[in-house]
């Protein structure tokens, strides 16, 4: 009994002992690479999961890489589960520089304090509008990201489908709806619309607000300083209830890709998206074809001022070990030369430094360059201009629940106003 | 007796456990004694506690007391469509799709030409999970692309299968009970193979028809698979989640109880503490149903 038990001791000490080493073997490079480990290697986050935009990425740090004498080491996550986990990743162990976005859904992690202050860098910067700036600063006047590309949203519609019936780009709201008319009674479903997702229709929502009460109006609705049952809202709301009847119906059940395929199909005349959708569903032969209009004016004192275009670049980690390294990388970053590389292959951005060659853009994005570059205020996105919980939690729920009863505007707007306060009462 | 026992007991005296014998029983239940309370109790313990505070994951927590719960069930359009949604879950698990496992199981065991063909066609979707399940209701049902609406032929006015917030929960059962069924009738073909014919043979020659020998004779001796059966169908119920998440995120009728729980605490601003909320009153319906199957069981035995 005893020999057996204590052999049984024996094994038992070196399976712990066994397992220790191993968890060691295990961590222990891990945690030299976080604190510390070689002063010449620099650390990037990478939300930049799928293959085109992953390579196109990898092009740049290597020519990184090759310019200085760093090396580049990037942690790609996939983009989904990136967002989904960036607290736990900016609480945990950052990675020194990291992939994110601007405007409100950037400031409020520098109001944490996760990010670090780049100001000094902005200094130096070169062809930024001020827009870019504003979209990369603080709440507290501070910059805290390098933008890097963006991509605009507007009406997208087929050139071939215009010509054959006709039909003129509108300016106006009513010429858009009497355009949207005529669709109709030519068989087309006017605006291709699929919400399954949740959020391609928060960009009509945007332009609505944006056109009727203006880009000012816009920031502070989404930073939760305006009532929702204001006036101004339901008129936005209103304005979108006229419009129901020409978007393609049970877009609840319909995701984007479907909806850019009916357009692509020619089945309906319009669409409101953003620079990469619509082409990724076009056939390679009717890519030309695609083309788009600004969003139609509503009110004459906001134009089409505005444009809605989200921003992606890069941020600094608070809690990185490396803060001169990565500011090293972020300057690179910033200048013209390491947009163009980006751009040569993954064609569906635009670049934002002014100084970056547009040689190799195809004509869509040269227009979108032109979108942008007349506009007078820049907006992100609803899920990037406001809390990313009230986004998803509350607007995702509410404009699907209008899609379905669009009728119903005024206990929409007091359901909304009453989730706002909870939410942005909780911080 | 008492006599014997006591002298039992003595002659076991010296043979007691060694103080290191006692030292290695402690540490082999201990150690799963605390992962059951550092794994299973303590995250269970933490959401309650958590569930009374505003915690967004990185900044300090702050009691709010039942503030949570207050918006839940006043201010959170989502909740209780996701409880009607969970309970109709069982429902229609329950009541629908386990007794017609069960019925196939039955005509199976008759053993109908090519039963094993059927057998194994009925089983083959339990080999997928739920979330394929969910990518392959999206094929039939969506709107404009889907293989349903290609039959019905209705180019002008096509049936929203999944994107008409009064049908999708429906599709979605179906889509649930088509692979939940197949699970069930394996489950009750096994048990019907091991019911003794002798049973059913001696319930003939007492002159019972072939439906009440089977509600009388064959179905109590089936008592160990019912019970395996009706806790499979409740927890499959309760933890329904894939499935309506490949499909929409569980939103626009398809919420879930636990859809909710994961769209709060993970994200990019976590709402901890009101995610938990949620998750307690899952626990809550879940213990609604594990106590009434536990009483019952303890009862049954007793009887037994």
């Amino acid at each position: 009994m005893a020999p057996s038990l204590s052999g049984h001791r024996i094994s038992r000490r070196a399976l712990l002992r066994g397992t220790a080493a191993g968890a060691g073997a295990v961590t222990l490079p891990t945690l030299l690479t976080a604190c510390g480990g070689p002063g010449n290697e620099v650390k990037i986050g990478s939300n930049a999961s799928d293959a085109v935009p992953r390579k196109a990425f990898a092009e740049v740090f290597n020519a990184y890489e090759k310019k200085s004498d760093k090396k580049v080491k990037v942690n790609t996550v996939n983009h989904e589960a990136f967002q989904e986990g960036i607290n736990r990743y900016l609480k945990g162990t950052p990675d020194d520089v990291f992939m994110w976005f601007a405007g409100y859904r950037m400031q409020f992690f520098a109001e944490q304090g996760q990010l670090a202050e780049i100001s000094d860098l902005w200094k130096g910067f070169d062809g930024f509008s001020d827009a870019l700036k504003a979209q990369s600063t603080g709440k507290d006047g501070k910059q805290y990201l390098v933008p890097y590309y963006y991509y605009p949203w507007a009406v997208f519609y087929r050139k071939s489908v215009f010509a054959q019936r006709g039909y003129e780009i509108p300016k106006t709201f009513d010429e858009f709806r009497a355009l949207a008319k005529r669709m109709d009674k030519d068989g087309l479903d006017a605006i291709a619309f699929g919400d399954k997702d949740g959020w391609p229709a928060m960009g009509t929502f945007d332009y609505l607000n944006m056109r009727a009460n203006g880009y000012d109006f816009h920031v502070s609705l989404m930073g939760g300083k305006e009532s929702w049952t204001d006036p101004r809202v339901k008129h936005v709301f209103d304005l979108w209830r006229g419009l129901m009847p020409y978007h393609q119906k049970g877009a609840n059940g319909r995701t984007w890709q479907e909806a850019a395929q009916s357009l692509a199909q020619k089945k309906s005349g319009m669409a409101v998206f953003g620079l990469p959708h619509p082409g990724q569903q076009f056939p390679d032969a009717d890519r030309d074809d695609l083309d788009f209009f600004a969003f139609p004016e509503i009110d004459s004192a906001y134009g089409q001022d505005a444009v809605e275009a989200p921003i992606d670049g890069f941020l600094l980690a608070k809690k990185s070990k490396r803060q001169k390294e990565g500011k090293e990388l972020l300057k690179y970053l910033a200048t013209p030369a390491a947009e163009e590389i980006y751009l040569k292959r993954d064609p569906n951005n635009i670049a934002v430094n002014d100084g970056a060659s547009t040689s190799s853009y195809n004509a869509l994005q040269k227009k979108a360059v032109d979108l942008i570059s007349n506009a007078k205020q820049i907006s992100q996105f609803m899920d990037r201009d406001t809390r990313p919980d009230f986004a998803s939690q509350v607007m995702i729920r509410a404009i699907q629940q209008f899609i379905n009863k669009p009728d119903d505007i005024d206990s929409l707007t007091k359901d909304i106003e009453s989730q706002k306060k909870t939410i942005f009462a909780g911080n | 007796m008492p006599l014997i026992n006591a002298r039992r007991a003595k002659r076991r005296g010296p043979r007691r456990f060694t103080s290191r014998d006692l030292a290695v029983i402690g540490v082999l239940l201990g150690i799963p004694i605390l992962l059951d309370l550092a794994l299973v109790w303590g995250p269970t313990l933490a959401s309650i506690g958590l569930s009374f505070t505003n915690w967004d994951g990185i900044g300090d927590i702050q009691w709010v007391g039942i503030d949570n719960y207050k918006t839940l069930f006043t201010d959170y359009p989502p909740f209780w469509p996701a409880v009607r949604n969970n309970l109709l879950w069982v429902a229609f698990l329950g009541c629908v799709a386990t007794p017609f496992g069960l019925l196939l199981a039955i005509l199976l065991d008759k053993g109908v030409r090519f039963s094993r063909f059927y057998q194994s066609t009925i089983y083959m979707p339990v080999v997928l999970s739920l979330a394929i399940v969910g990518f392959i209701a999206q094929l039939i049902f969506s709107r404009d692309q889907g293989a349903l609406n290609a039959i019905l032929a209705n180019k002008d006015n096509p049936v929203d299968w999944l994107g008409d917030p009064e049908l999708n929960i429906w599709m979605v059962l179906l889509a649930a009970a088509w692979r939940h069924t197949g699970y069930v009738m394996i489950l009750y073909l096994a048990g019907l193979k091991s019911v003794d014919p002798s049973l059913k043979e001696a319930a003939a020659i007492d002159g019972a028809s072939e439906t009440q020998t089977f509600f009388r004779v064959v179905l109590p001796t089936l008592r160990p698979v019912n019970v395996i059966v009706g806790v499979i169908t409740v927890i499959e119920a309760l933890r329904a989640f894939d499935i309506v998440y490949a499909i929409n995120h569980g939103r626009n009728g398809l919420e879930l109880l636990s859809v909710l729980v994961t769209d709060n605490i993970i994200g990019e601003a976590s709402r901890i503490g009101f995610g938990s909320a949620i998750a307690v009153v899952l626990l809550a319906v879940s213990m609604g149903f594990i106590v009434t199957y536990l009483v019952q069981e303890l009862r049954g035995g007793k009887k037994g």
